[in-house]
């Protein structure tokens, strides 16, 4: 398995790439406008398909390249161009009623990579891993996950909310390139042209928002409760 | 290719050729022909392939298709909801004035049907994963169709947490596959059968985690408090038979995935943990659903919470494992399938008629629509599971797997909170049955066949299988037992 005879320089080298993407998930997190996001966001991508080429590098896994070019395709110019077109057509260009401040925010953000380092090493230490790039691919993992999950809670604006939805995406696909990088193509090929499919679908929906409710926030949806 | 392969492909082929039909002609009534068509084949194909299947698992394409007795009923289960949606469709579409858009709708309609008719037969765990992933997609423009700000958000809000909570199910699959990846090499195909093999091999720690991720993910799609939220939105503003689509094949197809990943977990013998996390989801969607049934205003929130009720006995089912629970709750889904589309058909044609969704503004049911109200009683007797309809067998088989030391205390939840739903459900039906009418009533809305006919077509299957359980479907549902659950349970 690649990550048990990893060279020191490859570790070093994935490990850069895998701390970055989560730096840049900080970025968001501590961002009030929407183009940063979304600039953040096509950065973190890059450093992903970056990540992957350099898995298929080191591991011999020349599919790898593929998925790579690929992921700079999709994830770092597709998408971002995309949301751009989104963002262009909404009249938003930052989070207005902000639930949580983005410094209080980041700081909620540490706490959820120190749980997640937590989990990581306890999983990582039953399969004798605790010593290789496996803690850390599963926390970045995990706390993109988390990041994730807090931008869709504090954030409103249909925006922030897809790019919340595409954080959680790169954070799974940043985590199996490392920990389980023989995975089909297919399924990766797949899920990339997935993501394709439903940010056009949150496109069309978001044009919908606009013309039937009126708004893009999600504090304004409230006609449904009980 | 075997004749089993044949009805598959035609089973796949029909909806789609469907999808393509109606974006090619668009005519409203063309439309509509080619969707009925489409689920008239696929009920056709769907029935006789329970017959066809003995025991052993077929797989097709590359091993990509995996058909067992699980999932033929399955189909089986979303084959007979599409149909009866189907047919519904016809009258209650035209009664939405929308003839220009008919065909996106019928469009969409079909290719919902084609994701949850396949997305069973998926035998790759990523695969399945997409397709389930699909089934969000295609529905959600569905819910969104009435192109009212209610419905929007509804979509909105759909999509959203079903997109968030399906990534957490394919965060619990990657981590499945990297559990394998311990045992069977770096690259492997990821089928239910290769993990299943790995499993006894597999680490425990990580393979619980997996588990866990899988159910919340694949919980939210099947909407187990307390991941329901977008449940009772989208199954409200959608339209009615979109609605049963939902309700009927949507959330039983999502449960078919925890279901095999609970195989998974019980043939890599983790303890109890992993079914009783899933006997608690279940309790807690009883609960949820009896808080919001007994106070409900919408009738088809109403039938939305019972939803979420009833996947909750369905989890419990599986979670009690057994025989005679994991027989017990896929009768289960196929009762609720059928009768849950009656309801939803029935609520659909009361709110055209009475042109509200509001509950305390329907009233005097039974005497404008004598037949239909009868039915829509019935069915309402049934849903709350009292005799002699096929719940209360159904709920009652799996109230027995339960009677063991560790579960008995959910049986007993269990039986409190359909006493709760029961009352609290009829209660609601006694509003919009007897109370007295308004003086001046609005002209009574006419009830086409096409909306009444499938709520007969939905009970009488539905009385017959509480009168009479077959022998051979009994032993068919227990071997699918054997199969999911691989060891004592």
């Amino acid at each position: 398995m690649l990550i048990q005879h990893l060279d020191p320089l490859a570790s070093s080298l994935l490990s850069l790439l895998a701390i970055a993407s989560l730096l840049l998930s900080f970025v968001m997190l501590g961002s009030r406008w929407l183009k940063n996001y979304l600039y953040a966001f096509a950065a973190e991508s890059w450093a992903i398909a970056a990540l992957s080429a350099a898995v298929g590098f080191y591991g011999g896994y020349p599919e790898l390249y593929f998925v790579a070019v690929l992921t700079l395709l999709v994830r770092g110019v597709i998408l971002p161009h995309l949301i751009w077109r989104i963002i262009r057509r909404l009249d938003v260009d930052r989070e207005i009623h902000e639930i949580l401040q983005p410094s209080s925010g980041i700081v909620i953000g540490g706490l959820f990579v120190m749980f997640a380092l937590a989990v990581s090493y306890r999983i990582a230490a039953t399969l004798h891993l605790e010593l290789t790039i496996a803690v850390l691919a599963l926390t970045v993992m995990l706390s993109m996950k988390l990041i994730g999950f807090l931008m869709l809670a504090v954030r409103h604006e249909a925006i922030s909310q897809i790019l919340g939805l595409l954080v959680l995406e790169n954070g799974i696909f940043l985590g199996t390139q490392v920990l389980v990088p023989g995975m089909p193509l297919l399924i990766e090929l797949v899920i990339l042209f997935d993501l394709l499919v439903i940010v056009a679908c949150f496109g069309v929906l978001v044009g919908y928002l606009l013309t039937h409710v009126g708004t893009t926030s999600s504090l304004e949806l409230r006609r449904l409760v009980g | 290719m075997s004749a089993v392969g044949g009805l598959l492909l035609a089973l796949a082929l029909a909806p789609l050729a469907a999808v393509l039909l109606c974006i090619a002609a668009r005519r409203p009534r063309f439309v509509e022909a080619f969707n009925l068509a489409a689920s008239v084949v696929a009920f056709g194909c769907s029935l006789p392939l329970p017959f066809l299947i003995d025991g052993r698992a077929l797989t097709f394409w590359h091993d990509y298709v995996v058909v067992d007795r699980a999932s033929a009923w399955i189909m089986l289960c979303s084959a007979i909801v599409y149909l009866l949606a189907s047919i519904y469709a016809v009258g209650y579409m035209r009664l939405l004035q929308e003839e220009d858009r008919l065909w996106q709708f019928y469009a969409l309609f079909a290719g919902f049907g084609l994701t949850t008719l396949v997305a069973p037969l998926m035998n790759s765990i990523g695969i399945y994963w997409i397709a389930i992933e699909l089934t969000t997609l295609v529905s959600t423009f569905l819910v969104a169709f009435e192109r009212v700000a209610e419905s929007m958000e509804a979509a909105w809000k759909y999509i959203m947490l079903v997109s968030a909570g399906i990534s957490l199910a394919l965060l619990g699959t990657v981590l499945f596959y990297w559990a394998g990846s311990f045992v069977l090499g770096p690259s492997y195909q990821m089928t239910w059968d290769v993990l299943a093999a790995a499993a006894p091999r597999m680490n425990p720690a990580l393979t619980i985690l997996a588990f866990l991720l899988v159910l919340v993910g694949y919980g939210t799609k099947v909407g187990l408090a307390p991941m329901h939220s977008w449940l009772p939105d989208a199954h409200s503003e959608s339209p009615a038979p979109v609605s049963a689509m939902l309700s009927g094949a949507l959330l039983n197809t999502a449960m078919i995935g925890i279901v095999r990943f609970l195989g998974i977990t019980r043939a890599a013998r983790l303890g109890e943990t992993p079914q009783l996390v899933l006997v608690a989801l279940g309790v807690l969607s009883l609960l949820v659903g009896a808080l919001f049934i007994v106070r409900q205003r919408g009738i088809k929130r109403l039938m939305a919470y019972s939803s979420v009720e009833h996947m909750g006995v369905v989890a419990l089912g599986f979670g009690f494992g057994g025989a005679l629970g994991v027989a017990g709750a896929l009768y289960h889904m196929l009762n609720h399938s059928l009768n849950k589309s009656l309801m939803f058909f029935g609520a659909g044609n009361m709110m055209r008629a009475y042109g509200t969704k509001e509950i305390s503004e329907i009233s005097g049911v039974g005497r404008r629509f004598p037949v239909q109200a009868g039915m829509w009683l019935a069915g309402a007797v049934a849903i709350t599971g009292a005799p002699p309809f096929g719940l209360f067998l159904s709920e009652f088989t799996i109230m027995r797997a339960g009677l063991t030391p560790s579960c008995a205390w959910a049986v007993y939840a269990m039986a409190l909170l359909l006493i709760v739903i029961f009352i609290g459900f009829l209660n609601q039906f006694r509003i919009m049955y007897a109370a007295a009418a308004p003086a001046e009533m609005p002209p009574a809305g006419k009830v086409s066949a096409w909306c009444a006919v499938p709520m007969g077509l939905a009970l009488l299957p539905l009385l017959v299988l509480g009168l009479w359980w077959p022998a051979g479907l009994w032993t068919y549902l227990t071997s699918i037992a054997a199969t999911l659950a691989p060891g004592p349970s």
